[in-house]
């Protein structure tokens, strides 16, 4: 064993989970792929320009201490380092400068966060179609925005809150597209009193819409139909509102289409996972202190189930305080007393999730899209293709891989699973938790064979532990 | 594709070499970002069909925006820092074997 | 419980041995439905490496190098069939293959194995031992410290993965009835007829044929057969697309046509375990490396692991029950390179004809202990 926690991602997740343990006299490690600590939420917020901190608002601006406090805490931290593979028995393998490293504890938390929904449709995969989560990550670290005409297409928080933003920076926002069906409002005035009990989330979400419509930028809703048009680049975003077609010319495109949980790690465990029919993605069944059903082994923060960078802080606290406590450096009362201001955190950051999650539940043409859309960008196999594995007999994910090669590539089921697995439940009739999702192996990210050879002189040269 | 926002404090522009061609990108970028604000496009063709393809979520999980970088092949232009003097060539579908008959 | 339809056959495993027998009784005309497991079964053919092999195989039993000789010379007119069917290209090469070795020492005993079949096969056996310098002239980039290789021109490759789809459509235009999501709970032998129950449905059917891989171990004394297979993990890492640069395949490293470079050999006894382990990846990728340098800066995409389903010598099992007649068991590690046979004459002899000469020897009884 080299440390006493080992934990994998340095956004609010990472970081919260590695302060709490190094308050608690914990050896701690963090293994960030980034070359700055900060997730994707505080993206180089450390050194963002003014204008930009400033641009993206105390939202953004809320991750520097974080960060700070990270740097001052002495916590071991490993930068540029891609976790490849875990071990049953957590030994972790990190490719660090061209060498693979290996570590092991007894507590290991992954905190590797959300990524965007893919959004599959026609021309999703062309030059100039990017996620709008791509849009903030150019104004977060390269200080940048598209030079032409954006059109932003999608529902959830994220959409209104970019094409503000790029509004604010100068951007040629020439429409927001929203996909949001009708049927979404109805069904989130249900869960309207326990939002109205978060009105910061509520008038923040008023507000944007309020700043785009007096800006006059062009605004569609219900849309469906959704087509990028272009031949090596994008050129126009085609839709359809009550049944009439629509055009904006765009030099980008922006698609979003709400966040779901980044389950590479936790399916390479073979962890149990639940398919959440609410927020429409697999969460990783985990316990009141983040444990998943691999001992050792924790969860903490939107990589578990979506609730945000605020709540990410309050969960990894938790799991942090679980894994402490699993090392006897806490007794159940000191756990469970530490434990409580954190829950009455994530209790508060709840409360709005339920009708976000109604009012931006995607459409279903998005999670089981038309017969000519690319699914798996890296294979390019088509929806109409996993629709015909079905029919040839394929029950699930893993033959419908084996047998059209989506989910073969980089990726690695990363942008195209999700949709194969609800495309497999429709064509079968069945739930998505019946036809479950792709098998993940080592290694996470693609790596030089060097470096997993260079293991076995690594190996023969270290001492036995 | 991308261009900096108004206002913001200048950067050191700093000059690389993308299939031969020089181009300019401001230190601190990565090199998705600078092939992006030098309007680089596509990024690659793939190998299985010949389409065009460039950066989509900028955050390492797409692998659209690879590139080959001073001799690596495939790297995610996202994850790295574009470097002064860093070579890039643009993938044409599959890589080539260099140096097999 | 409701009895299902009747059809001529029922195929026990979906994989690629069942696959070849059910379309070759199809092609022969008969009913037949085959009924596979879920997603998450533990499926060999999955994880073949896509070899179409004769080199090395039959030592202990020279009428497996025959067999197998058979089934790769039918194999170019199986691939052809399967695309005028399907319109798939199953993409077989058959240029010959190399199987490779570091030192002088594994040479020389490849080398003797391979004289040994020769004289033992009684057919023309055709093999080269080739020095460095000769497997270099071959294939090129091969690595300092190679020693040599011994050649098979019989030798050749295919993806598994497209004759698995190209015989699933080509018996979906047979008729076969294909049912996935099905284990098979229990089979009853009453009147000369067969009822497998599965799902809550029943199956019946006058001949049965067990594919069932693994799953044949406890199927098998159920109709009066044995199958004494054992899992033995196999682990693979696969690359990332590259123009091609290998055309032959070797025993470790093969390129497909899709351009990916599959690596790995190895064989471990771990039970039902299918995960891939990062020391034995690092092993296979050290090996690799060492036989062709130039895969050391190639980026792997995936790996996978697989159960191969290991008879006690290796050698296939085919035999039909005397107990609960029209009953056979069928398994071997080798499901693609017998491909051709398991279609053609092994589905003949299943059918009711000759049995053919060379598989005499592959009854489950050669296991039995001898007590003398």
């Amino acid at each position: 064993m080299t440390h006493d926690l080992i934990v994998i991602g340095g956004g609010p997740a990472g970081i919260s989970a590695a302060l709490c343990a190094a308050s608690m006299g914990l050896r701690a490690v963090v293994l960030d792929e980034q070359p700055k600590a900060g997730g994707q939420i505080y993206r180089n917020v450390g050194a963002a320009d003014p204008r930009v901190v400033a641009l993206l608002g105390r939202d953004y601006a809320h991750g520097r201490p974080l960060v700070e406090r990270l740097a001052r805490s002495g916590v071991e931290v490993h930068h540029g380092a891609l976790v490849w593979d875990v071990a049953a028995d957590l030994t972790v393998t990190a490719l660090q400068n061209g060498r693979s490293i290996q570590l092991r504890a007894p507590q290991l938390i992954a905190a590797t966060g959300a990524l965007e929904r893919p959004s599959p449709l026609p021309g999703w995969t062309l030059p100039g179609v990017l996620n709008a989560g791509a849009a903030q990550i150019a104004m977060k670290s390269g200080g940048a925005i598209p030079s032409g005409a954006v059109v932003l297409a999608g529902g959830g928080p994220l959409l209104l809150l970019v094409a503000c933003q790029l509004l604010e920076a100068g951007a040629n926002v020439a429409g927001v597209v929203e996909t949001s069906p009708a049927i979404n409002r109805v069904k989130a005035l249900r869960h309207l009193p326990s939002a109205l009990l978060a009105p910061a989330y509520l008038a923040k979400g008023l507000r944007m819409m309020r700043r785009l419509r007096a800006a006059g930028v062009p605004w569609y809703t219900r849309a469906s139909e959704l087509a990028v048009e272009g031949e090596d680049r994008a050129r126009a975003l085609r839709f359809n509102v009550g049944g009439r077609p629509l055009r904006l010319q765009a030099d980008t495109v922006l698609l979003h289409h709400g966040v779901v949980p980044h389950t590479q790690l936790s399916r390479l465990l073979r962890v149990e996972h639940d398919w959440d029919e609410t927020q429409l993605a697999w969460h990783p069944r985990v316990d009141a202190w983040g444990q998943t059903s691999l001992e050792g082994f924790r969860i903490a923060g939107d990589g578990a189930s979506i609730a945000g960078a605020l709540a990410a802080e309050a969960s990894a606290t938790i799991a942090a305080l679980g894994a402490a406590h699993a090392l006897r450096k806490l007794s159940d009362d000191e756990r469970d007393h530490r434990a409580r201001p954190q829950r009455r955190a994530l209790a508060k950051h709840a409360r709005i999730r339920p009708f976000l999650d109604a009012l931006y539940r995607p459409p279903s043409w998005i999670n089981t899209p038309s017969d000519d859309t690319i699914v798996c960008r890296c294979e390019e196999v088509s929806a109409g293709r996993i629709r015909e594995m079905a029919r040839l007999g394929c029950e699930g994910p893993n033959q419908t891989k084996f047998l059209s090669r989506c989910g073969m590539g980089p990726c690695q089921g990363r942008q195209c699973g999700i949709v194969v697995t609800q495309l497999l439940a429709q064509e079968l009739q069945r739930t998505p938790a019946e036809i479950g999702a792709y098998r993940v192996r080592a290694p996470l990210k693609p790596v030089p064979l060097a470096s997993i050879a260079n293991l076995t002189i690594q190996a023969s040269q270290e001492p036995a532990p | 594709m991308f261009r900096p926002i108004d206002g913001v404090a200048p950067r050191r522009v700093i000059t690389l070499c993308v299939d031969g061609r020089e181009i300019q990108a401001l230190q601190g970028d990565t090199l998705a970002m600078a092939l992006l604000g030098a309007g680089v496009t596509p990024f690659r063709r793939t190998a299985v069909s010949g389409a065009p393809r460039a950066a989509f979520c900028l955050m390492g999980v797409c692998f659209d925006c690879l590139v080959d970088v001073d001799g690596r092949r495939n790297v995610q232009s996202c994850m790295v820092e574009a470097l002064a003097g860093m070579n890039v060539s643009l993938p044409q579908g599959a890589g080539r074997m260099e140096g097999v008959a | 419980m409701k009895p299902i339809k009747e059809v001529d056959a029922l195929v026990i495993g979906g994989g690629v041995v069942g696959l070849s027998l059910a379309y070759g009784m199809a092609r022969a005309g008969d009913r037949v439905r085959v009924l596979d497991e879920g997603d998450d079964a533990l499926r060999a053919a999955r994880g073949n490496f896509g070899l179409v092999w004769v080199q090395g195989k039959g030592s202990a039993n020279p009428s497996y190098a025959s067999w197998t000789m058979d089934s790769v010379r039918h194999w170019p007119a199986f691939a052809a069939e399967l695309r005028q069917r399907t319109g798939v290209d199953v993409e077989l090469s058959q240029l010959g293959g190399f199987m490779m070795y570091l030192t002088e020492h594994e040479l020389a005993s490849q080398h003797e194995r391979l004289e040994s079949l020769r004289r033992q096969v009684g057919r023309d056996y055709p093999f080269q031992v080739l020095d460095h310098e000769g497997v270099r002239a071959l294939v090129p980039c091969i690595g300092p410290e190679v020693a040599g290789a011994t050649y098979c021109p019989l030798d050749g490759h295919v993806s598994p993965l497209r004759l698995l789809r190209a015989l699933l459509q080509a018996c979906a235009t047979l008729g076969v009835q294909f049912h996935p999501g099905m284990r098979v709970d229990w089979i009853a032998y009453r009147d000369g007829l067969f009822h497998v129950h599965s799902g809550g449905l029943e199956h019946v059917a006058p001949r049965l044929v067990l594919a069932a891989g693994l799953g044949n171990k406890a199927l098998a004394p159920t109709v009066g057969l044995k199958a004494p297979v054992v899992p033995n993990r196999g682990q693979i890492l696969v690359t990332e697309r590259l123009q091609p640069f290998l055309p032959y395949p070797t025993a470790l490293v093969r390129q497909t046509g899709e351009g990916v470079v599959q690596i790995g050999d190895s064989k471990e006894d771990v039970g039902l375990d299918d995960r891939t382990t990062v020391d034995q990846l690092a092993s296979i990728a050290d090996r690799a490396r060492r036989f062709f340098p130039l895969l050391e800066s190639v980026n792997v995409v995936r790996t996978w692991g697989a159960l191969r389903v290991m008879s006690p010598d290796g050698m296939p099992i085919y035999q039909s029950s005397t107990q609960c007649p029209g009953a056979f068991v069928v398994t071997c590690h080798s499901g693609v390179t017998l491909a051709a046979q398991h279609a053609g004459a092994l589905v003949d002899w299943i059918r009711g004809g000759a049995e053919p000469a060379d598989i005499h020897g592959f009854k489950a009884e050669r296991f039995d202990v001898q007590t003398h």
